[in-house]
This record gives structure tokens, C-alpha cells and sequence, in this order.
């Protein structure tokens, strides 16, 4: 038995399921692709033999028992597998299907079918191989021991050849999880990778998707993921693995197309970042991402703008009244328009859809509107991953994503979460709410959060006008906070207040001139008054001085006239007590 | 259809298996038994001639393909069940 290692894979080249296994199906060994109905076995084996033969250089032979391979071959023209090409020398359908008119009389075993593979497969070099609807050639042999044995014997066949099989089976649907119940569960032992496809429909949606049961020797992601069937096939959705590289982030700041959101933001959000806005219905959600998206086209970005509530002419209209011009870029092809409405079916298929579209606009921008819509009807469980991987998708893809969001109003600011929980992955979350006040409606607009920048936590108000979106500052007073026509008058009441306080000040300053004049004028003539009197008072203390001068000089000179005998007027008393004079 | 029709035979054999062993021994006597000598029977080894079986699409081994007396039919197995095939390929006429 020839040892080809599990760790060699043989690449499908169906977007996702590549990453699902790790690199594709064991090389050089057998797969079981089971599925009900109408789940996608043969695209999905019909893709696995193109992509070999086209890209891998491995040529392929189909093995088809219950189908005619003209009906396969021509039911598959609609993707771009180019089969026809591929048929002359890569790709081979061999028709097995059992003869209706077969006769079955006693044992018999697949020796004429090994012999064919064997001719062929050499004369194209084959290295890949499918059996499609492998039950209906089981269901001809008559029991199963038989089974069994034919079966190891194919088995031991391809493992000689080294060929990398694939083996699809129908399956009932529900039963799934047993394979003892099938009829083919033995192979489920047998085989070294086994893949499970599951169709249903949810509430009128239908969801495809796809398990990988087993896979020896290998790690593989064993959850179910989601599949849709595109216009190229297969199209697995892939979440982000772990292993995977994270994305390049980038510290470029793109606007949001509002001047001062940019700078509440810190300049701006950043390059590839997701943005969710919610708030009600009318918050201006849309006119928020519709400036994003001019400011993207002024730039010259190439943008996407995917509506899911209106037409895309109708968006372009609508956002003309508030200053947006949108029309100019759709006519230069920066920016693409996509309704969204039209398109139906589940989250899944949106995903897909809007992904190819982005791919082919090559959009640097993308603003859906809105996100919640993913959760229509039917949609609900897988909703949420299917916004998770939008995200992851966009990040890994360098594309800024706007997303707005509706708010249920029945249930209330308090569940201020957005339905899908996108606010968690979101790099920025901006809120748009109203405010009800003295009749009037008035839109509020907060950061919630905002990831790696600083921002502003305060409330703004946002004003929609002909002349494009502002904001302007809330007006609190004693709590409360004001907006609109109330923030205006007590505005100007603020305004009249003011003029009127100056002009009381005014007033105030020329009264008190004047007083300090008055003032001013009382001090001098006091100090007129003052120098008058200090002249009285020392031309008094001279008149008194010359007085007692002549007084004393009158008396002596009296005394001189008169000749009397000098004595003085106090001496005598002294001399009375006594004491001699010591003079 | 004639009386005494003459019935060709095409046995495809996956080598010497003991299906193919059997199966080519069990129309033998059928054959002897039931035909006498109006029949011919040829032998196409699948391994020996792989590209006929891919042509004639014969999967599945032993396979009897009966060319004539049209219709052209085919029964697959080791021809154990005699009374299934007698009815099916029409041995009845001749054994009335």
C-alpha cells in the first residue's frame, strides 16, 4: 500500500472549504460526501475535478451512476467551469449508469468497472476521481456482506492507484449523525475524510450547510458552516481561524464626512475599521453613512453603498435634500448603488452576494444600510455570523465598513444593544437617538465607543440642513439637557442676559466716576480748607508769642522806669521755707 | 421468429474470479441443456481488454449480454438462478 502522507492535500479551490481542511481533501485517498436531495453533491464534486484539471494539472474522471454526464455536463453550464474545454483531455465523464433493463441473477462484483477506471485513468493520467450517487450502484448489489466487500475492493483500487477520491452518497437527512443507520455507513469507517451537506429550510429560508465528520490525521474546523451555491460554485463561509494572519492594521484616519464627528473622533475613523451607527427609525442613520460615503467618493476611493430599505436612485435623491451629492459619483463609477431589496435569500447568500459585488467595484469603502436587515425573517440564527464574518471579512480586506443599525423601538433605549450584536465587533459605535421635549423631536448623537481613539463624551446635537449635516453642542442648565428650539431660545436668552449684565456694568462704572469725581473735588477743597487753617493756626501762635514778648519786655522795662527792688515773684515764698538759693 | 433461433452470447469475465468461474460454467450448462449446439458464446476478459468494457459499458462483472435473438439484453451475476433467466431471455419457446 502506497504511504501518501495525510498532511498532502488535494486543493478543491472551493472558497472556504480549503480553509475549512486545512489545504482540501486527503491526497491520494478517499472521501464520503454525503448529502440529502438537492444538497449540492455533484457541484460540489463536478468543482473538486475542474479545479484539478484546470489549475492542479490533476486530470479527473467522474463516475456517474445515477445521472446521464450530457445532463451533468449541461446542467453545470451555468458556472464558469468551462466543462466542455476541460472534457477533451482533463476531465472525463463516465456514464455508469445501471441499464434499467439489467437482469440479476446470483453474485457479481465490480471487476468490469475497476478494468474501465483502469483504462482510462491511465489514458488520461488521472489523479482525481468521483463517484456521484455511489448508493444507487450499492442498492444493486444484494447484501451487505456484498457491499462490503465490493466496496473495500474499489477502495483498495484507488489507494493502489493513489487516486484522490471522492465518493458521494444520498442521504435521508435528519439521521444524519448516525451512520449505522445508512446504508453506506461502513464507508464512513472506511474512508479517510467524510463531509456532510445539509439543506433546510428555515421559516421559507433555505440554509445550506456543510461538516466536515472526520478527517484522519488532520485538524479540521468541525462546526457546520454555512454554504451558498454562487455563480462560481461553492462558496463556504469561513470564519476567522485562529491560526490565520490578523489583518494589517492601518492608523489612517478617514472622515466621516461630518467635521465636527471627525474631530469628536480624534480626526476621523480609521482605515478598514467597522462603524455602527444605530438609533431609531429617522435618526438620520442613513444621511450619516451617506456623508461617509461623498467624503469617500470626494476622495476618490471607490465606495459601495448596499441599501436593503430603499433604491439606490431613491438614496441619492433623498440625501440631495440634506447637501449630499451622490448622483455626480455614481455617474464617474466611484460610487456603486446597490438595492439590496431585490435581492433574497438567506443571510448567507447576501453575504456572498455583497462580497463578489465589492470585489468586483473593488469598493476601498462599504456602507450597509442596514445591517439588521441580515436578520430578516428566517434569518435570525445565522444572522449574527453571517454580520460577524461581514466584518471579519472587511477587516482582512482593508475596507472601511459603515453599518448602521436599527434600534427597536418597542424595546427601548434599555436594549441599546443593536439586534445582532455587531456592537462588540464594531471598532466604533455611534449612537443616534431622539430627544423628546417640549414638542419638538430632536436628534442626539453620542460615541459610544470608539476604539484606539480618544473621542468626546458628550452628546451632540445633530442638525440635518440643505446646506449638509452639522452638530452642534447640547445646551445643559441645571441638568437638563437642551435641544433645538429650546437649546435656541435659551441661547438667546442667554445672549439678551448677557448684553444686559454689560450694560448694567457700564452704567455702574460711570456712576462710580462720577461719585469718585465728586469725591475727588470735596478732598481738594478740603485740603484747601486745611492749608487755611494750619496759616490761621501758626499766624495765631505768632501773634501770641509776639504778645507775651511785649507783655514780659513792658513789665521789665516798667520795672527799669519805676526802680523798684528786683525780686522775683516765686523767690520769696522759697526763701521762707529756708532753703538757700542755689543761684 | 424462427422456431430454432440461434442464440449469441457475450460473456464479460473479470479474470478468473469465482464469479466469472462460475458464471461461465453455469451458462455452459444451461446452454447444453437447454440449446444443444444452436448457440455461441464468446469471452471478453474485462482485464485483458479493459477498453471494451469502458465501450460496452459493462460495470459490473460477470455480465451475459444476449445479441441475438433480438432483444438484446443483458443479465449480470453468476447465473446461479436458472428459472429467472430461462424466463427472462425467452429459453421458454424452446421448451415448450
Amino acid at each position: 500500500m502506497p504511504a501518501t502522507g495525510l498532511s498532502v492535500k488535494a486543493q478543491t479551490g472551493i472558497a472556504g472549504f480549503d480553509e475549512v481542511t486545512g489545504g482540501g481533501l486527503p491526497k491520494g485517498r478517499t472521501t464520503l460526501l454525503v448529502g440529502g436531495p438537492g444538497s449540492g453533491k455533484t457541484i460540489f464534486s463536478v468543482q473538486f475535478l475542474a479545479y484539478g484539471a484546470k489549475v492542479c494539472k490533476e486530470p479527473g474522471i467522474f463516475v456517474a451512476f445515477e445521472e446521464a454526464p450530457k445532463r451533468i455536463v449541461a446542467n453545470l453550464r451555468g458556472f464558469n467551469w468551462k466543462l466542455e474545454e476541460l472534457q477533451r483531455q482533463k476531465l472525463y465523464f463516465m456514464d455508469a449508469q445501471p441499464m434499467p433493463e439489467l437482469i440479476q441473477s446470483g453474485n457479481f462484483d465490480l471487476g468490469g468497472l475497476l478494468a474501465a477506471l483502469e483504462t482510462k485513468a491511465r489514458e488520461i493520467g488521472a489523479r482525481r476521481i468521483v463517484f456521484d450517487a455511489m448508493d444507487v450502484l450499492l442498492a444493486l448489489l444484494p447484501d451487505e456482506a456484498m457491499r462490503r466487500r465490493e466496496m473495500h475492493r474499489l477502495h483498495q483500487w484507488l489507494l493502489d492507484h493513489e487516486l484522490t477520491a471522492l465518493v458521494t452518497a444520498k442521504a435521508g437527512g435528519q439521521e444524519l449523525g448516525s451512520p449505522h443507520e445508512q446504508p453506506f455507513g461502513f464507508m464512513q469507517f472506511m474512508v479517510d475524510c467524510s463531509v456532510i451537506l445539509n439543506h433546510r429550510v428555515d421559516q421559507g429560508v433555505s440554509q445550506r450547510n456543510l461538516r466536515v465528520q472526520k478527517y484522519r490525521g488532520c485538524s479540521f474546523n468541525e462546526d457546520e458552516s454555512p454554504f451558498v451555491i454562487g455563480k462560481d460554485g461553492f462558496d463556504v463561509a469561513m470564519a476567522h481561524t485562529l491560526g490565520r494572519a490578523d489583518a494589517e492594521v492601518s492608523f489612517e484616519r478617514v472622515s466621516s464626512g461630518v467635521k465636527r464627528l471627525d474631530t469628536m473622533l480624534g480626526g476621523g475613523y480609521y482605515r478598514g475599521a467597522c462603524v455602527l451607527i444605530t438609533g431609531f427609525p429617522g435618526t438620520a442613520k442613513t444621511t450619516l453613512s451617506g456623508a461617509f460615503a461623498e467624503a469617500a467618493c470626494r476622495r476618490g476611493e471607490r465606495t459601495m453603498f448596499v441599501s436593503f430599505d430603499s433604491d439606490g436612485s431613491e438614496v441619492v435623491r433623498n440625501l440631495t435634500s440634506v447637501g449630499i451629492q451622490l448622483a455626480r459619483y455614481v455617474k464617474s463609477g466611484h460610487l456603486r448603488m446597490i438595492s439590496a431589496r431585490t435581492i433574497t435569500g438567506s443571510a448567507e447568500t447576501l453575504l456572498v452576494r455583497i462580497k463578489s459585488l465589492v470585489k468586483q467595484h473593488k469598493a476601498r469603502c462599504l456602507v450597509i444600510d442596514p445591517v439588521s436587515a441580515l436578520s430578516k425573517a428566517g434569518n435570525e440564527l445565522t444572522a449574527h455570523a453571517v454580520a460577524e464574518r461581514l466584518i471579519d471579512w472587511s477587516k482582512s480586506a482593508g475596507i472601511t465598513l459603515v453599518c448602521t443599525s436599527l434600534l427597536d423601538e418597542v424595546s427601548g433605549p434599555a436594549a441599546n444593544a443593536s439586534p445582532l450584536q455587531v456592537s462588540t465587533m464594531a471598532d466604533t459605535w455611534i449612537h443616534l437617538n431622539y430627544l423628546v421635549q417640549a414638542g419638538e423631536r430632536n436628534r442626539g448623537m453620542s460615541i459610544i465607543k470608539s476604539r484606539g481613539t480618544s473621542h468626546s463624551n458628550q452628546v451632540r446635537e445633530l442638525i440635518l440642513s440643505d446646506k449638509g449635516v452639522t452638530l452642534a453642542d447640547i445646551y445643559t442648565a441645571g441638568g437638563e439637557v437642551l435641544m433645538g428650539t429650546l437649546r435656541w431660545q435659551k441661547e438667546s436668552a442667554e445672549r439678551v442676559t448677557n448684553e444686559v449684565a454689560e450694560v448694567a456694568g457700564k452704567l455702574k462704572r460711570v456712576c462710580l466716576d462720577a461719585e469718585e469725581a465728586v469725591l475727588e473735588v470735596r478732598a481738594k477743597s478740603l485740603k484747601t480748607e486745611l492749608v487755611a487753617k494750619q496759616v490761621e493756626k501758626a499766624l495765631l501762635v505768632r501773634t501770641t508769642e509776639s504778645r507775651k514778648r511785649e507783655l514780659s519786655g513792658g513789665r521789665r522795662r516798667m520795672r527799669e522806669l519805676r526802680g523798684a527792688d528786683v525780686a522775683k515773684p516765686a523767690k520769696p515764698a522759697r526763701k521762707r521755707s529756708g532753703n538757700e538759693p542755689k543761684s | 421468429m424462427s422456431r430454432n433461433p440461434r442464440f449469441k452470447f457475450r460473456l464479460y469475465v473479470a479474470g478468473d474470479t469465482e464469479n466469472s468461474a462460475r458464471a461461465l460454467s453455469n451458462l455452459r450448462a444451461l446452454c447444453g441443456k437447454l440449446l444443444e449446439n444452436r448457440h455461441e458464446i464468446e469471452i471478453v476478459d474485462v482485464f485483458r481488454e479493459p477498453g471494451r468494457a469502458l465501450e460496452d459499458r459493462v460495470f459490473m462483472t460477470p455480465t451475459l449480454v444476449k445479441l441475438s435473438p433480438a432483444p438484446i439484453q443483458r443479465i449480470i451475476g453468476t447465473l446461479s438462478d436458472t428459472e429467472s433467466i430461462v424466463q427472462a431471455l425467452g429459453f421458454w419457446t424452446l421448451a415448450v
